[in-house]
Order: structure tokens, then C-alpha cells, then sequence
């Protein structure tokens, strides 16, 4: 080893040095979020949701309240010539799932909430997984992440009044014009009186890949087997702060639940990536299955409360679309699991009983 | 006795297709968290590519114990040789821990461990929500500390090839 000659020009040499290791630190910055003009991000999303109401430590963000399901999954026949996914060819998959009321409030009454969620796992043999998340809305609020943001953020209260802004809801609505869509198909709509009758969509589109490779844009919804009734709008406001817990159950003391898996294919040309707008219902269907429940139990006590039902976990043979609501739901979803499993880790989490 | 001048031909493939890695793994990974829409791309990288440092940090440690590396230049500081030291083993302590944290992290999720569409790894820990709230920011912070102790480890070797001209980065930049 030669002993290093003392040398001219070591300074701007170590300046060299330290402004390689700032930019490498400053392009890490900017690819973690932390720095420069970025997009909407999850964490971003999920800080508007959690400004809406109280916080309840080792709960969802959103979707807070719901009620643990058990049941199983059978295809139909049709179903493996659509995608080469092995629930569609196992007899029988088992399935564990979660019934959601909106909001984030785990204890909100059941009167007040007028869409609900359901969401799917479905774990074959194969080692494969499927989760779901599916709403009872036909056609979800806005057509981007950026869209649905802006909606969250204008009906938070205003500092100064204590009410959402009415201005800023109407920038909002001339800006994401869908939305008032939305808002007119909520104010329309009838609510099912029990969860049993209510019909879950997917919301937004996904692909099936068959044995031969050809791909079809589809999307899928939950139809009951159980009548459609309405709720009576008189009865709801007396209704039992839990009556949607108590109707399941009696229901399923009497024998199992059934869902039918409908697959309704794209025609050309239909917004596969904008999940505002729903496809004609002449588009051509397909029953891909059946879905039945024999039990539900509270979720802090049940096995869905811990599951991040996350829509792109799927198995060879399905997968996602570019539909950007759909890749952020899976990004906030994420955000959301990874704060509530923290407040459970530190022994934030309450025990689930009322406040 | 003569030692060696240089690091041997596979610890020199492993260092530096593992530095390239690494530092596609932390940019991955600080993209996929913050990211709306590609979430989903980044981990079906994220994953395999974890996998795949951890069994090269496997080898690459089996190969340094066989081997030993080159010697510091005599005249070098103690405490120089000892951040060196230090944070050599600290570098192959975070190889190895972070693919390991993360299959664990998702495994404690009750995540899929998808490696590739079809192909998923068993869980290395049951279901814990208790355990995932631990891990999932332990993974996050170790991350930061990886980026951390690279920049140190890149700013020491750009140091020793342009200021102190010992040879040491030539250990690793050229064979015999």
C-alpha cells in the first residue's frame, strides 16, 4: 500500500462527493413522497377520511362497522371456460367475508347508513387467493381517486362554521360532474331491509383469462336469492341501533344465505376504467356461482376484522384493469390496515364494546 | 504470506449486482407506499426481487467467511477501520433481515406471499395483527437505515478512490 501524497484540490474533491450522496438522498425523497410536486397520495386520502370523524383506534378507515361472515363458494359450470382461476373448479371454496356499513364510525346505527359493502376472501387449494370488495352501490361515486378526494375533503367541516362549505361542494360537483350522479341515484334509491336481499357489485372492471388465453373484461356483482324488500322508511327510524346484526342472524338461524356470482362482459367501446359509469344492463351475463353463508359473528370477535380486503389480491386467471379508482382503492385499503394494526400492536385498540 | 489484493471474482459479481438491486428495492419500495396508482406494478417487483437479495445475501455471506477480504491500508484511522467494520456487518445484517422482515410482515398480514402470478411462498408466522403492527414499520425504518448506511458506505468508498487513493476501492472495482 502506497501512503497517500497530500493533495491540491481535496475540498472540491469532498464536495463532489457530499452533492452525489445529496442527490441520490433527494431522488429517494422525492420517490418516497417526501419531497417535490407530487399527486394525491394514499396517506393523503386516508388523512381526509380520518378528519371526518372521531378516531377509533384498530378500526377501518372507512367501512368501519360490519359483522363477520363464514360460508363457501361453488361454481357454476360455465365459469372455468371464463378464467382458468381455481375457485372455478374446485367443488367448493371456502369463504370468509365481512358485511360493512359506510362511514367511520364502528358503532354508527344501522338506520343511517343507506349503501353497505360486503367483502370476500376465498382461499382454494391451490394456495391462491381472492379477495373482494364489493358495495351495494351500482356505480361508484366518481370517476378518479383525484375526483372522490375532492368530495371527501369539501364535506369536511369548515373551521370557521362547523359545516361543510356549500361553495366548495358546487366547485367540486362542476369540476367532477359524475359525482352529482352519484348523489342523485343515493337520494333515488331504495334500501333493502336486510342485508340478506341486498345486491353487491364489484364496482369496477377486471379481467378473466381463460385456458386458451383470450381475456374478457368483466364486471361482477352478488344478486340474493333472497326477494328485494325496501326498507320502510317509518320503521327505519325506530330501528334498533343493530337491527341489520339481528335480522342476519334470525335469517340464518333459519338455514343459509345465497348469493348468485353474475359476470357481466364489456362490449366495445364501454368505460372499462371509469367506475362512475355503469354498462347498459343489455350487456350479455353469465353466472359464474354461488355464494352461501351459514354464520356471521361480531367483527371484533371474528376473523374479518384483521384482514385487509384489498380488491387487486387475486388469483391466476383474474386480474385487474387500469381503472384508477381500483388501484388506489388497493393503496388506501393498504394505508388504512397498516394504521389499525399498528394501534393494536401498541394496545390502542379498544375492546369493541359501545362508548 | 501474500494477501489478497483484491475481493475475489464472485464477491465482486455479488457486491455490485446487489448494489444495483438494493437500491432498485428501496426506490421500489418508497414509490410503491406513496404511490395512488402503481401499487400494484412496484410490489409484483418488490416481492421477487426481495426474494431473490435475500438468497444472494445467503451466498454472498457464505463467500465472505470463506474469503477473507482484502486488508485496509495500514495508515488508516482506527476509527475509520472501525466504521468500516462496523458498518460492513450492519450492511449484511439489513440484506438479509429486510426480505426476511417483509415475507414475515406479510405472512403476520395474513397477505398472499405472491411471488409471481400463481407461485406464492408459505407463511413464516401465523396471523397476527399484533405482530404486523410491529413489523410493517420495522420494515419501514430499516429501510430508511439501509439507505442510510449506503450513502455512508458509497460517500467511504468515493473517499478512499478519489481523496485518499489507498486502493481500497479498487478491492472491489478490479480483479487480480
Amino acid at each position: 500500500m502506497s501512503i497517500p501524497k497530500p493533495r491540491r484540490g481535496t475540498l472540491p474533491t469532498l464536495l463532489a462527493i457530499a452533492a452525489i450522496l445529496l442527490a441520490l438522498a433527494l431522488a429517494f425523497a422525492w420517490a418516497g413522497g417526501w419531497i417535490g410536486q407530487r399527486n394525491l397520495t394514499p396517506q393523503t386520502m386516508v388523512n381526509t377520511v380520518e378528519a371526518g370523524g372521531s378516531p377509533h383506534p384498530g378500526f377501518r378507515r372507512a367501512h368501519s362497522k360490519g359483522i363477520c361472515i363464514v360460508g363457501s363458494f361453488a361454481p357454476a359450470p360455465a365459469a372455468a371456460r371464463l378464467s382458468t382461476a381455481r375457485v372455478f373448479t374446485q367443488a367448493s371454496t371456502p369463504v370468509l367475508g365481512r358485511f360493512s356499513n359506510p362511514g367511520n364510525d364502528p358503532y354508527a346505527p344501522d338506520n343511517k347508513a343507506a349503501v353497505r359493502g360486503m367483502a370476500l376472501q376465498l382461499k382454494t387449494d391451490d394456495g391462491q387467493e381472492w379477495r373482494m370488495a364489493m358495495n351495494s352501490f351500482p356505480f361508484f361515486a366518481a370517476a378518479t381517486p383525484e375526483g372522490f378526494q375532492a368530495m371527501n375533503a369539501a364535506k369536511l367541516p369548515d373551521p370557521a362554521t362547523g359545516k361543510p362549505d356549500p361553495e366548495k361542494m358546487k366547485a367540486v360537483l362542476a369540476r367532477h360532474p359524475e359525482i352529482a350522479r352519484f348523489m342523485a341515484w343515493s337520494k333515488n334509491a331504495q334500501t333493502p331491509d336486510s342485508l340478506a336481499n341486498t345486491r353487491f357489485n364489484g364496482v369496477n372492471a377486471f379481467r378473466l383469462t381463460d385456458a386458451g388465453g383470450t381475456v374478457r373484461t368483466v364486471r361482477w356483482s352478488m344478486r340474493p336469492h333472497t326477494p328485494f324488500v325496501a326498507a320502510d322508511p317509518e320503521q327505519l327510524k325506530t330501528a334498533d341501533r343493530d337491527y341489520l346484526a339481528a335480522d342476519l342472524d334470525r335469517r340464518l338461524a333459519a338455514g343459509p344465505l345465497q348469493w348468485d356470482l353474475v359476470m357481466q362482459f364489456a362490449a366495445p367501446g364501454d368505460p372499462i376504467e371509469d367506475p362512475s359509469q355503469a354498462w347498459p344492463d343489455t350487456r350479455p351475463e353469465t353466472t359464474a356461482g354461488t355464494l352461501t353463508l351459514v354464520r356471521a359473528e361480531p367483527q371484533v370477535k371474528g376473523p374479518c376484522l384483521d384482514l385487509n380486503f384489498d380488491p387487486l389480491i387475486l388469483p391466476k386467471g383474474i386480474s385487474g384493469t387500469d381503472d384508477p379508482v381500483l388501484h388506489a382503492r388497493s393503496s388506501v385499503y393498504s394505508v388504512s390496515f397498516n394504521r389499525r394494526e399498528r394501534e393494536i400492536s401498541q394496545g390502542n385498540a379498544k375492546d369493541g364494546s359501545k362508548p | 504470506m501474500s494477501q489478497r489484493r483484491h475481493f475475489n471474482l464472485l464477491a465482486r459479481a455479488l457486491h455490485w449486482s446487489m448494489a444495483v438491486a438494493i437500491l432498485a428495492m428501496l426506490f421500489i419500495g418508497a414509490g410503491m407506499v406513496a404511490s395512488l396508482r402503481y401499487r400494484e406494478q412496484l410490489i409484483d417487483l418488490h416481492r421477487p426481487l426481495g426474494l431473490a437479495i435475500l438468497l444472494l445475501a445467503i451466498v454472498r455471506l457464505a463467500n465472505r467467511l470463506r474469503h477473507a477480504p482484502p486488508p485496509l491500508p495500514a495508515d488508516l484511522p482506527r476509527l475509520q477501520k472501525l466504521a468500516a467494520t462496523l458498518s460492513h456487518w450492519l450492511l449484511y445484517a439489513l440484506m438479509l433481515a429486510m426480505p426476511l422482515i417483509g415475507w414475515a410482515m406479510l405472512s403476520a398480514g395474513a397477505y398472499p406471499v405472491v411471488l409471481f402470478d400463481g407461485v406464492n411462498l408459505p407463511p413464516i408466522l401465523p396471523h397476527s395483527p399484533a405482530l404486523y403492527g410491529v413489523l410493517r414499520p420495522l420494515h419501514g425504518v430499516l429501510a430508511y437505515l439501509l439507505f442510510l448506511v449506503i450513502l455512508g458506505h458509497l460517500g467511504a468508498a468515493l473517499f478512499h478512490a478519489w481523496v485518499r487513493r489507498d486502493g481500497v476501492f479498487e478491492q472491489m472495482a478490479k480483479g487480480e
